[in-house]
């Protein structure tokens, strides 16, 4: 029968062995219900993207299971579908991640697939060009959306040359471009054991779990990563592109400016800071201005990114194009009050009451508990994390709040895009 | 663990004296639970003028009650740790709230206030019609979904799975308050609507509080039925749709049977074996589905970059659809025969078993997986109740088992012809821009 297994996940319910490889493994047993999800990373990514390749990282990765040394497009394809699993690989900008998840029962199966694709991927020609033809197609589809024609124009702008200013899609061109010799060299010069990240959250036996990825990754070898990326540069003056798409009826905005990487000490103020502003309740202040007392938009929310480099911080807000430049007004009118008005104590309460208290909600799922702990891991928070991470929260005062506000939200050197349709559209 | 163990907790369901129907599952793995009100209520009740209002009034929903004004309800959800949202669907709207479990109480609070108390304050309708506007502006920036709206609407003529849920932009700007408030005090009553809580609290409490919260709540009038059934489709439908992306998609549309339908089992393997197993979720479909006939004959051969059918539960008859995002420079035509051809195989020849097979062990997977997350399971409870019943749900791997190759050829005789079909394709203008 299920049992219940209520306990944070914390020093004493999960198990960390690091392999002579440089692999680090997270176990935690689960056994309410016969499911397991594995989770994980390498550290590679788009970062890494030569020039004039952008996107080669995300193309070698869409190629790992279109063949390896067993397993076949087809036979890939057979042996997850057919037992009702699932195993995705996507890049990022440092790294590379994978998920899956299967029945315990079958928890076997998708470790040794997931090692053959990894470890042996074999980049059949075939199957190079009839990706590249679906990447161009969703690259055309991309053009012509609103909300990712201003996400990518956003991230090109704030970011300039620096390697986080290039999608991990790539562009028309790049995709185009890509030969099977870059895959192949891609691979072998970044694809490496030595940083890598396995979590294993579910109806598992802690002892198999790491016999079986012994035997399945304990052999492989290779260099240190390099996971370096220059300062984000520094803006002295607001940026501003409009990108015209006719024949649309809504704008997408995004606006925002370069802020705090992961291990910034005001990380966790700008993340209380960012959920005052656009998500508590209904997305903040953001959303009681723009979409409740206004009714300028469906969505109107802000986020941040926080990786080794800065991260974007960031509103993004889909508005009639009447009222782009009154949209515009009032987010930057919440950014310039959350910097010069303190906080107020009931407000600050809130935000730390929510997200402190849906702790237990993120940590329902097995997939969420795995989430949780390859972050905890990628960033060396430590195993107590969840258990400090009320205290954290509630350490942030009026004045961190303020401050990060003053320091990031500036009016003086943000970043905006709008992409919609064009001023002369009748 | 095996896969036969998955536990089948102990379900209780009840109905109120006012009407109210209850049902309760406890749930003990996380300390969490979860809490939904659905109302038989969505765009299947609408009539000409006032489509869209089910939508708009479960946003209004959202803008206050006297107890709870605008923004205090989702302040103390959000403040309590709590997750929350609302959804319109053709044939029902739900809101819910998903909490660490001690908080549960509040969601039972908030919506015994809001199925009665809900203000509909003039300023804040028209507030919401822009917003409502906005959202819908928003969708039309895609031609997919153009075109998906254009099917739908050639396919129904006269019932109301014709218009779209959200509704026309023309009603949506003259719909007025005291339609909403209408609307909302016709269907928002305990007797045409099910309360349901999964997780981890105990069923006699549980019960105690929702008699307590709702218990006092007046029943409402007795609802309008909906009785109109869009007579058989005699003449197949085209619609075409052309705009200035390059980009190029196909649907196709076949009229097919509602949830309690003898005949809906055997299509839903038919769609797993066509484009995978998709459990019952609203929550998007599967991960990996490259090995089912719909991509091997239509992406694997770079007709079409994707591919997929789709059949989903509803109370009425609605469609059984394909949807197609092309390959550069392939017609539409022949995109349109291959999904047809591949439709005659199995129209001629059935399934194999080990399609059958594999469509089983993927629905068995996608339970499993969503027996996990308590918001999932009250989901399913009562959107079961309202297509079915719960005990729909509960047979659901039965009936799935139950079904041969043989029933799958004959539904996929009988529901696929051309004289039914409604077809739309979406192309460039001859003048849009290339590279």
């Amino acid at each position: 029968m299920a049992k219940a297994n209520n306990a944070i996940p914390n020093p004493d319910n999960i198990t960390r062995v690091v392999f002579d490889n440089g692999i680090t493994v997270l176990v935690r047993e689960n056994h309410a219900a016969p499911v397991v999800v594995m989770e994980g990373c390498l550290m590679v990514g788009s970062i890494h993207d030569p020039a004039g390749k952008a996107g080669l990282s995300g193309f070698v990765t869409s190629m790992l299971s279109r063949g390896s040394a067993h397993y076949d497009f087809d036979t890939f394809n057979e042996t997850i579908e057919s037992i009702g699993a699932s195993l995705g690989i996507g890049s990022d900008t440092h790294t590379t991640n994978f998920s899956a998840t299967s029945l315990s029962e079958d928890f076997s199966t998708i470790a040794t697939v997931l090692a053959d694709v990894l470890r042996r991927p074999t980049f059949p020609i075939e199957h190079i060009e009839r990706l590249r033809g679906q990447k161009l197609v969703h690259l055309q589809e991309r053009e012509q959306d609103t909300q990712q024609v201003a996400n990518l124009r956003f991230y090109e702008t704030l970011y300039g040359d620096h390697p986080y200013g290039r999608p991990t899609s790539g562009y028309k061109e790049t995709i185009s471009a890509i030969q099977h010799a870059d895959l192949t060299s891609f691979y072998q010069e970044r694809y490496t054991p030595n940083g890598m990240i396995i979590v294993v959250v579910g109806d598992v036996e802690t002892a198999a779990v790491l016999d079986l990825l012994g035997q399945q990754f304990g052999d492989w070898r290779g260099p240190v990563p390099d996971q370096t990326v220059p300062p984000a540069p520094i803006h002295d003056q607001p940026q501003q592109r409009i990108c015209p798409l006719p024949g649309k009826v809504q704008s997408d905005i995004m606006v925002g400016s370069l802020a705090v990487a992961r291990l910034d000490p005001d990380f966790y103020a700008v993340r209380v800071a960012n959920t005052i502003l656009g998500q508590f309740g209904m997305m903040g202040r953001l959303g009681e201005k723009v979409r409740e007392e206004q009714g300028l938009a469906y969505y109107c929310g802000s986020a941040i990114d926080a990786e080794i480099a800065s991260g974007a911080w960031y509103v993004n807000a889909g508005v009639n194009p009447g009222s782009v430049q009154q949209a515009i007004e009032s987010i930057l009118a919440e950014f310039e009050r959350l910097g010069n008005e303190l906080v107020g104590a009931e407000e600050l309460a809130d935000s730390q009451a929510y997200m402190t208290g849906v702790l237990p909600l993120t940590l329902e799922t097995n997939d969420g508990v795995a989430s949780s702990l390859l972050n905890i891991e990628r960033y060396g928070l430590g195993l107590d994390y969840l258990q400090r991470y009320n205290e954290i929260i509630y350490n942030i005062t009026p004045a961190d709040v303020q401050r990060v506000a003053q320091r990031y939200l500036r009016q003086d050197n943000y970043t905006l895009v709008v992409a919609g349709p064009p001023d002369d559209q009748a | 663990m095996a896969i036969d163990e998955v536990a089948t907790d102990p379900r209780t369901q009840t109905v109120l004296a006012n009407g109210l129907q209850v049902i309760l599952q406890e749930r003990h793995v996380a300390p969490v639970a979860s809490f939904w009100i659905y109302y038989r209520v969505g765009s299947r009740n609408e009539l000409p003028g006032a489509t869209g209002i089910s939508h708009w009034v479960e946003h209004m929903l959202f803008k206050g009650t006297e107890k709870f004004p605008r923004g205090e309800f989702d302040k103390a959800v959000s403040r309590a740790g709590g997750v929350f949202n609302g959804m319109t669907s053709q044939d029902w709207t739900t809101y819910f709230e998903t909490f660490p479990s001690e908080r549960i109480e509040l969601a039972l609070q908030v919506e015994s206030d809001r199925m009665a108390n809900s203000i509909f304050d003039v300023e804040e309708t028209e507030s919401e019609r822009t917003v409502i506007i906005s959202e819908r502006e928003g969708s039309e920036n895609n031609y997919f979904y153009l075109l998906n709206e254009e099917v739908q609407a050639a396919a129904f003529q006269v019932h109301s799975y014709h218009h779209p849920i959200i509704g026309w932009k023309s009603d949506l700007l003259t719909i007025e308050r005291n339609d909403l408030y209408q609307h909302y005090q016709t269907f928002y009553a305990p007797n045409n609507a099910i309360a349901v809580a999964v997780g981890d609290f105990d069923t006699t409490e549980m019960l105690a509080k929702i008699e307590q919260y709702f218990g006092h709540l007046p029943s409402g009038p007795t609802v309008p039925r909906v009785r109109t059934r869009e007579p058989e489709q005699q003449a197949e439908r085209r619609v075409l749709l052309r705009g200035n992306e390059l980009t190029s998609y196909l649907i196709m549309a076949f009229h097919a049977p509602e949830a309690t339908h003898v005949d809906f089992f055997p299509l839903i393997v038919m769609d797993a074996v066509l484009s995978g197993a998709k459990g019952m979720g609203l929550f998007g479909g599967w991960g990996n589905n490259r090995s089912n006939r719909l991509y091997k004959a239509l992406v694997d051969t770079q007709l079409t970059v994707d591919v997929s059918s789709s059949y989903r539960p509803t109370v009425d008859p609605d469609l059984f659809s394909f949807y197609a995002t092309l390959a550069q420079d392939v017609d539409h035509q022949q995109v349109e025969e291959a999904i047809w051809s591949e439709i005659q195989k199995i129209q001629q020849e059935g399934v194999t078993a080990a399609e059958l097979t594999k469509a089983i062990k993927q629905t068995k997977a996608q339970f499993a997986y969503s027996s996990e997350s308590v918001t999932y399971q009250a989901y399913w409870l009562g959107f079961s109740e309202i297509i079915a019943d719960t005990t729909w749900l509960e047979d659901w791997l039965d009936k799935l088992l139950a079904v041969t190759a043989e029933d799958v050829q004959r539904v996929a005789q009988a529901y696929f012809v051309r004289n039914g079909q409604t077809i739309g394709w979406y192309l460039p203008d001859e003048d849009a821009e290339g590279d």
